[in-house]
This record gives C-alpha cells, sequence and structure tokens, in this order.
C-alpha cells in the first residue's frame, strides 16, 4: 500500500497540475513514481483527447448559438469535467485567466471556445508563438478592438493590455511604448464580422490590411525601426519583465495566492526565490514553457505549498464533479452544472473584464463562499454518486469504524484534506451522534452509508476544504 | 437611537468600464465637441438642454427630470492628478482612495466600521453584484454579497429538516470561528459567519416587501429592486452598492452606450418612484460614478480611456445644479489628449461623508479635498 505521505503529495500535484484524482488514480500514480507523473502530465499527446462527439451525441444543442445555459459553458464543462489530459487542460484555463476574453462582448462563444483550443494545443509550447497567436485570434482581435485600430486612427486597447496585462505589467514600459506598440498592431483585422442571424455565425478570420497599417517609423521599448507588430512582440518577449510577469501569473495559478495583478508592480512576489528560479529557466530555454512547468512542479517550493492555494470556482466545481464522477457521459442537467463556476464568481468564457477574476481570497465574500459550499454539499451528500460509493466501498472494507476513524478515514479519502484542531473536533462531535460505524447488516450498511454522505458534507463545508 | 428621523442611506452605483463623459453631459455649443467627435457624438436634435452650456443625450430623459426638480447634482472634471488610464488601477483608487499604492481597504468599508464598529449589524453594507468590491472591502468588517436572488440566499438549503438543519449550521458557525491572525483562515472564518448571520437576516426582507412598483428585466432593474426590498426592511443597512456596465466603449459605441444609460434610467426612475410613493426617498441618495472618462478625440467608432470624468448625485436633499466646470476641450489644455481633472473625487466622497454620513472624512479618504456643496 502507498505511504501516506505519497498520496497528499500525489494528491497535491493533481489538485494543482490537474483538477483532484480519485483514491483509485492516486495509488496508480504513485506506483509510477512523481517524476513519471509529472512527464506524463508534460506529454499529454499520451493520452486520449477528449471525444467532442459524445458531447454531439447527448447533447445536440451544444453546438447551437445562444440558448441558456449558454453552450459555450456546456462545451468548455465537458472538456473540464472529461479530459484525461489534466495539465494540458488545466494550461488552457491558466492561459484563459490571463488572455481573459469574454462573451459579453465577444457575443460569439464558437469563436471563444476555439480560442481555448489554441490555449489547449499552444498553452505548453513557447510562449512567444503563443503570443503571436493570440495577437491574431479573432476573439481576441475583437475584445480588444484592434479591429478598429487604424493607420490613420489609432486605437490603444490591444496595444495596452497587451504590455499591461499580458506581457509586462504595469510600471515596465511608458504611454509613448503603448502608442507606438498600438501603431504596430495597426492592420491587424478579421474578416468582416457576418451578422449571427438568420444562419449562425460565419467562422472569423485574421486578416492583416497592409493598407490600413501605419507603415512609420516607430520607437518602442528603446527599439526603433518601422516595426509591424511580430516586431513588437519579439521585443516585448526579450524583455526580463516579460519573464518574471509570465512566471508571476504561473506561480500564483499553481502554487501560492500573490496579490491581483495590479499591485504586482509595487508589491515584491511571495517567494522572489522562486520566480528567479522559474525565470531563469524561461530565459534559458527562449520561452519554451515545459521546461518552465517542469522545474515549477519538481521544486521543493511547489512540494511545500499544500493548502496554500485558494481554490478557484472552476476548480471547486471541475474537481468535485470528477471526484464524484457519473459525469463522463453529458447527462440532463450538465448544462446546470456548467453555470456553477459563475454563481460563485467565476463565470467561464466571460471574464469580468480583460485583467481576469481576482484570485484567492477575493474568490470569498458572503455570497460566493455560501455558494461554493451549497454546490459541493449537495454532490458528496449525493450517495448515489459514483464517487461517493467508492468512498463508502474503502470504509466498508476496513470494517468497524470508531467515531475518531470514521472522521479521520473521510478526511483521508476526500483529499487527503488538512484540518485543524478544532475542525476536527466539531467533524468528532458529529461523527459520535452516530457512534460506532458498522457495515454487518443491510439496514447498517444503509444508515452507515447515509451517515458517510452527511460527515462528508460537513467536511466540504470546512475553511480548510476551501484550499487546495 | 431614539429618533424620528431616519438614518442617511447611500446608494452607490458603479458604472465599470469608464462612461464618456461628453457624450453624457454635452457641452453642445462648443465647437470642440464636434471637431473632436466625428463619428462618435450625439445629433443636435438628439440632445436635450439643460441651459446654455450642457445638454443630456435623450436616453438620459428620466435624468433630466430630477435636474429640472433640482434633485440632481452634476460634477465636473472628476479625477485625480496623473490619471492612470488603466481600468483596474483607476477603480482601485476610486475604490481605495489610494493614488500611491495599493490599497486594501475600501473608503465604504471603512464607513462601514465608523457605523459599526462591534459588527453589531452585518448587514450595515449590502452589496448586489457578483463580487465583493474593493470599496467596501475591508478586514473584519462584513458586507452582505447578494449575487442572485435575495430568496434563496442562505446555507445548505438542501437539508429540509428544521432541527436537523439548525443543528449542521451550529456546527458550521463552531467550525468557523475566527482564530486570530491566521491570515486568509481568519478572512474565511468571518465571512462564513457574517454570511449565516446576514441570510438570517436578509431572508425577511423579499416578505416585507410590498410595492407595486415594476423594475424593469434587466440586471440593473433587478439589482435596484434588490436595495429597495432591503431598505424597506429597515435592517439598518446604510450602504448600498452595485454595479452596471460594461461602458469600455472602444469600437461602435454609440448604440452601445444608448442602451446602457437608458436600462440605467429605466430603473433608477422606477427606483425613486418607488421610494417616494412609500415616503421612503428623504433618507437615501444615489452616487453614479465610472473610474475614468474617456478621450477627447473619438477613435473612429469609439473612444479610448481617458482621464476627467463626470459623477452624478441623487436625491431629495441633493442641491441640484453644476458644480466645477467641464475642463477645457483645447488641444493645448488635454492631458494626452484626456481632459484634465479639475476636480478631486475625494471632494465628493468627502461632502458625502460630511454633511450626509455625518463621518470626518479626513481618514476615510486620506486627506482634506475641496467639497463641492451639494448638500446643505
Amino acid at each position: 500500500m502507498a505511504h501516506r505521505d505519497d498520496i497528499a503529495l500525489m494528491a497535491h500535484l493533481m489538485r494543482r497540475a490537474g483538477f483532484g484524482a480519485s483514491r483509485d488514480e492516486l495509488e496508480a500514480r504513485v506506483a509510477n513514481g512523481y517524476e513519471a507523473t509529472v512527464e506524463e502530465l508534460l506529454h499529454p499527446e499520451t493520452q486520449p483527447p477528449v471525444d467532442p462527439y459524445v458531447l454531439l451525441r447527448y447533447q445536440p444543442s451544444a453546438l447551437l448559438p445562444g440558448g441558456v445555459p449558454p453552450m459555450g459553458n456546456v462545451n468548455y464543462m465537458y472538456y473540464l469535467v472529461t479530459t484525461q489530459r489534466p495539465l494540458e487542460e488545466k494550461m488552457a484555463l491558466f492561459w484563459h485567466h490571463v488572455f481573459a476574453t469574454g462573451n459579453s462582448k465577444v457575443d460569439n462563444y464558437d469563436q471563444l471556445l476555439e480560442q481555448i483550443d489554441l490555449f489547449r494545443e499552444q498553452g505548453m509550447g513557447n510562449y512567444r508563438d503563443l503570443l503571436m497567436t493570440v495577437a491574431k485570434n479573432p476573439s481576441m482581435l475583437f475584445w480588444l478592438d484592434n479591429n478598429q485600430n487604424h493607420g490613420t486612427e489609432v486605437n490603444e486597447n490591444w496595444g495596452r493590455e497587451l504590455l499591461e496585462l499580458f506581457s509586462l505589467g504595469a510600471g515596465n514600459y511608458t504611454e509613448t511604448d503603448v502608442r507606438e506598440a498600438s501603431r504596430a498592431f495597426t492592420g491587424w483585422t478579421f474578416a468582416t464580422k457576418i451578422p449571427r442571424l438568420p444562419y449562425g455565425r460565419f467562422p472569423w478570420k485574421f486578416e492583416y490590411c497592409s493598407e490600413d497599417h501605419d507603415d512609420g517609423q516607430k520607437t518602442f521599448l528603446g527599439h526603433a525601426g518601422n516595426f509591424n507588430g511580430e516586431d513588437i512582440i519579439d521585443i516585448i518577449v526579450q524583455q526580463p519583465a516579460c519573464a518574471r510577469f509570465i512566471c508571476r501569473h504561473l506561480y500564483n495559478f499553481y502554487v501560492a495566492d500573490e496579490p491581483q495583478v495590479p499591485a504586482w508592480s509595487l508589491e515584491p512576489p511571495r517567494d522572489p526565490a522562486a520566480i528567479d528560479m522559474l525565470a531563469a529557466t524561461f530565459q534559458a530555454n527562449k520561452c519554451e514553457m515545459k521546461p518552465v512547468l517542469r522545474t515549477l512542479f519538481t521544486s521543493d517550493f511547489f512540494k511545500n505549498a499544500r493548502y496554500q492555494h485558494l481554490k478557484s470556482p472552476a476548480e471547486v466545481v471541475v474537481g468535485t464533479l470528477r471526484l464524484m464522477g457519473g459525469y463522463e457521459i453529458p447527462r440532463p442537467g450538465c448544462g446546470e452544472l456548467s453555470m456553477q463556476p459563475s454563481y460563485m464568481g467565476q463565470d467561464l468564457l466571460n471574464p469580468p473584464s480583460v485583467e481576469g477574476w481576482h484570485t484567492g481570497q477575493e474568490w470569498i465574500n458572503s455570497g460566493s463562499l455560501m455558494s461554493r459550499i451549497n454546490f459541493v454539499a449537495e454532490q458528496v451528500g449525493n450517495t448515489n454518486l459514483p464517487g461517493v460509493q467508492a468512498i463508502v466501498r474503502r470504509l466498508q472494507a476496513m470494517g468497524v469504524l470508531e467515531p475518531e476513524q470514521m472522521v479521520d478515514s473521510c478526511l483521508d479519502l476526500l483529499g487527503p484534506v488538512e484540518v485543524g484542531p478544532d475542525t476536527k473536533k466539531v467533524l468528532t462531535e458529529q461523527a459520535k451522534q452516530w457512534g460506532q460505524i458498522r457495515w454487518d447488516t443491510p439496514a447498517q450498511i444503509e444508515a452507515s452509508t447515509k451517515q458517510t454522505g452527511e460527515l462528508l458534507q460537513l467536511i466540504v463545508a470546512t475553511r480548510e476544504y476551501q484550499f487546495a | 437611537m431614539a429618533t424620528i428621523e431616519k438614518d442617511p442611506v447611500l446608494v452607490v452605483v458603479q458604472l465599470t468600464g469608464g462612461n464618456d463623459y461628453l457624450n453624457t453631459v454635452i457641452p453642445y455649443n462648443n465647437g470642440l465637441y464636434r471637431d473632436n467627435r466625428k463619428a462618435v457624438s450625439i445629433g443636435d436634435n438628439q440632445i436635450v438642454h439643460l441651459d446654455q452650456t450642457y445638454g443630456f443625450p435623450s436616453f438620459l430623459a428620466p435624468m433630466k427630470q430630477f435636474w429640472d426638480e433640482g434633485k440632481l447634482a452634476i460634477m465636473h472634471g472628476v479625477g485625480y492628478l496623473d490619471s492612470p488610464r488603466s481600468h483596474f488601477r483607476s477603480m482601485d483608487i476610486w475604490h481605495t482612495c489610494e493614488a500611491d499604492k495599493v490599497g486594501t481597504e475600501g473608503w465604504l468599508g471603512r464607513v462601514v466600521r465608523e457605523f459599526d464598529p462591534k459588527k453589531d449589524n452585518v448587514v450595515t453594507a449590502v452589496s448586489f453584484g457578483p463580487c465583493l468590491f474593493r470599496a467596501l472591502s475591508m478586514p473584519g468588517v462584513p458586507v452582505a454579497c447578494v449575487a442572485g436572488p435575495l430568496e434563496t440566499y442562505g446555507f445548505l438549503p438542501g437539508i429540509q429538516d428544521r432541527a436537523q438543519r439548525q443543528a449542521v449550521l451550529d456546527r458550521f458557525s463552531r467550525m468557523y470561528t475566527p482564530i486570530p491572525g491566521s491570515g486568509v483562515l481568519e478572512y474565511l472564518g468571518t465571512t462564513g459567519l457574517d454570511s449565516l448571520k446576514g441570510a438570517d437576516i436578509l431572508k425577511v426582507a423579499p416578505g416585507r416587501y410590498k410595492s407595486d412598483a415594476k423594475y424593469p428585466d434587466t440586471p440593473i432593474g433587478r439589482k435596484l429592486k434588490g436595495i429597495a426590498q432591503v431598505h424597506f426592511a429597515d435592517l439598518g443597512t446604510r450602504v448600498f452598492y452595485c454595479d452596471h456596465g460594461s461602458f469600455d466603449t472602444h469600437a461602435g459605441q454609440n448604440p452601445i452606450h444608448a442602451s446602457l444609460w437608458s436600462d440605467l434610467n429605466k430603473a433608477l426612475e422606477v427606483f425613486m418612484a418607488d421610494l417616494r410613493a412609500h415616503a421612503r426617498s428623504d433618507n437615501v441618495i444615489v452616487l453614479v460614478f465610472s473610474e475614468f472618462g474617456r478621450r477627447v478625440r473619438d477613435n473612429g467608432s469609439g473612444t479610448d480611456h481617458g482621464a476627467a470624468g463626470v459623477t452624478f448625485v441623487l436625491g431629495e436633499k441633493v442641491k441640484g445644479g453644476h458644480y466645477g466646470d467641464m475642463p477645457s476641450l483645447e488641444a493645448s489644455k488635454l492631458v494626452q489628449g484626456d481632459l484634465n481633472p479639475n476636480m478631486d473625487f475625494r471632494g465628493i466622497y468627502s461632502t458625502i461623508l460630511e454633511r450626509w454620513m455625518h463621518l470626518d472624512p479626513v481618514p476615510i479618504v486620506n486627506g482634506k479635498y475641496e467639497q463641492p456643496a451639494f448638500l446643505n
């Protein structure tokens, strides 16, 4: 049997580099080893992709525009819940946080899903190449109005956010650089948008209009020349600030919560040595993401950061659904499930602004805390779900359980979750009201199963459970 | 407190994204307005004149009524020195009154702490919106955040049995006992307990609310209705907050800007009428602000991020009129193409704090600022 610490460390890796894993999966991965698991995660091509036709077979409406719940959410949630390439999907979510593009304006879920797809394909590749693709992505061009950025009339929206939020961070460029970068991207647009009705959207395609491009001399971050957008990106990725900014994003997403992005130019990183290490890897490998991720997941700072990260609503919902199981086939009701993160403050494919979501402690307020606890409790309290039954089977195999053992075992099988002594005391009180948990007769099995669900509900309502 | 006079209440409506000042309060006689706004402007026949200088676009018509009644204060050229053009920094500055560092305490969080230092009432501030706005955020200060309908607000509604639910909620409350100095865990503990209490209190509001007012079925309509429900329930709420947007109209501005203002106006009109019909308007003022105005010259279909903007305060006790002047549109007077702010937003906050909430504004807005006199 796998050592408890190995399971706990593997559970940590899978929560961060993916969306958690069942105990069976954790045991199998521990048998393979930690490094081997990291390598497998870094090579998603070794695992089968999500089959979109399964979704279409059961939810044909999932490709129709509009609708409530929106097809974008249904599609995205299906990928998140069923992927066998957890890190590929987690990296796509990471880039969605960074390159936050919202349907509130784009109003075209097909195109937003295509953007998420490009994050899946290029998210673990080279950051320069990714940035170049994003700069030509029609949803992004429209979201930040680069289709309105003309040689004669400069629109700074994309130029500014490229520098402020996507690459360098505030404080690492001037207003002139914003202006000059925007000029360099004039003429980057997409083929004419065709009205949605009556035939649905036509796919958008990147288009470069040379006649709309400002061909003049530009000065950007100390370089001068007749720059086009590609040149700007090449200059950006050479900046040490770029490596640090992207690595701080990675740290905030995968390791431990940082202050919000606007504070980064003013507040030092939580762990400067970690950022140095990641940024050095990023620069030495010329913006390749895989070596950086390998450094991150095998580092001590990562391994020691257990429960230092407040779960995002996507992590709460996806992690719960994957652990509970039974959602591999899109059943009726999966649309409503896809809306759950939005009730907790994270409307996927529709971030509140280009800054993306405020993370960490800011996920929590009195309303969102209620939504997340209520959702998870409803799931783990449903003893018909395969994930709850798997926990029940493991408890049953242990035989008679004293209240303390029952609490320890449930905490272990849900995570392992680590709770403080006061929380444990309350959980044990709950278990003590039932006395010994026994599994000898059908009546006992029924009662014990119900009690397991009730205890799991109380565990997921704890403060500690809100962390990953 | 045994007074007949009701405690003053502040309702904040945040226009997220940067509202275009020049197309909200239009200097219709100023040739520079037309010169700079070739594509993104309001036609002369669509302008409702306020006076010889300024007009509202027709989609602000309900606001014009409040203006005619002398109950709308228009604050011109609002902003602050060295305005960054970033939404997020700018909104943070408005929320925290900290222009030089990233603040963690919201100005209204400080207000709530002043009103209720012992946290006797966890619904002193109620926010209607997707998240806790930083203006309201303050360690140890509870704010009820209602993201969905008020009617289903509460923990573990799945447990039907009342006694069992009570037992579980008791355990919940003990598990959330804040551990001082434990950082985020402490914050979670406090938030958990406060929301437990808040839900208990707020659940009475929809039941107590009796009104025939027909709020528009729009996000801002639903939010203002929620605010009315809680206000009518006499729960001691002093600060209400909600958001509306997005006003980030870089492209295709004209129709978007019109529909945003039209939604807000329709909702505000019903809201004020609802309050008046139930004699609950006297102790309410509404502050409408945005994080910045937009660039003077349009970009062909929209407008880019600017600096100075317009702020409104509306209410029975407000002295209507213009406060300050629109900053010059002369090219030489613009700062990077933007109107140069000539009124500090912290002055407006200070007026509200001192003359409405009866609080010392200095520690709340971090300094002394000139106060426009829109309240007696």
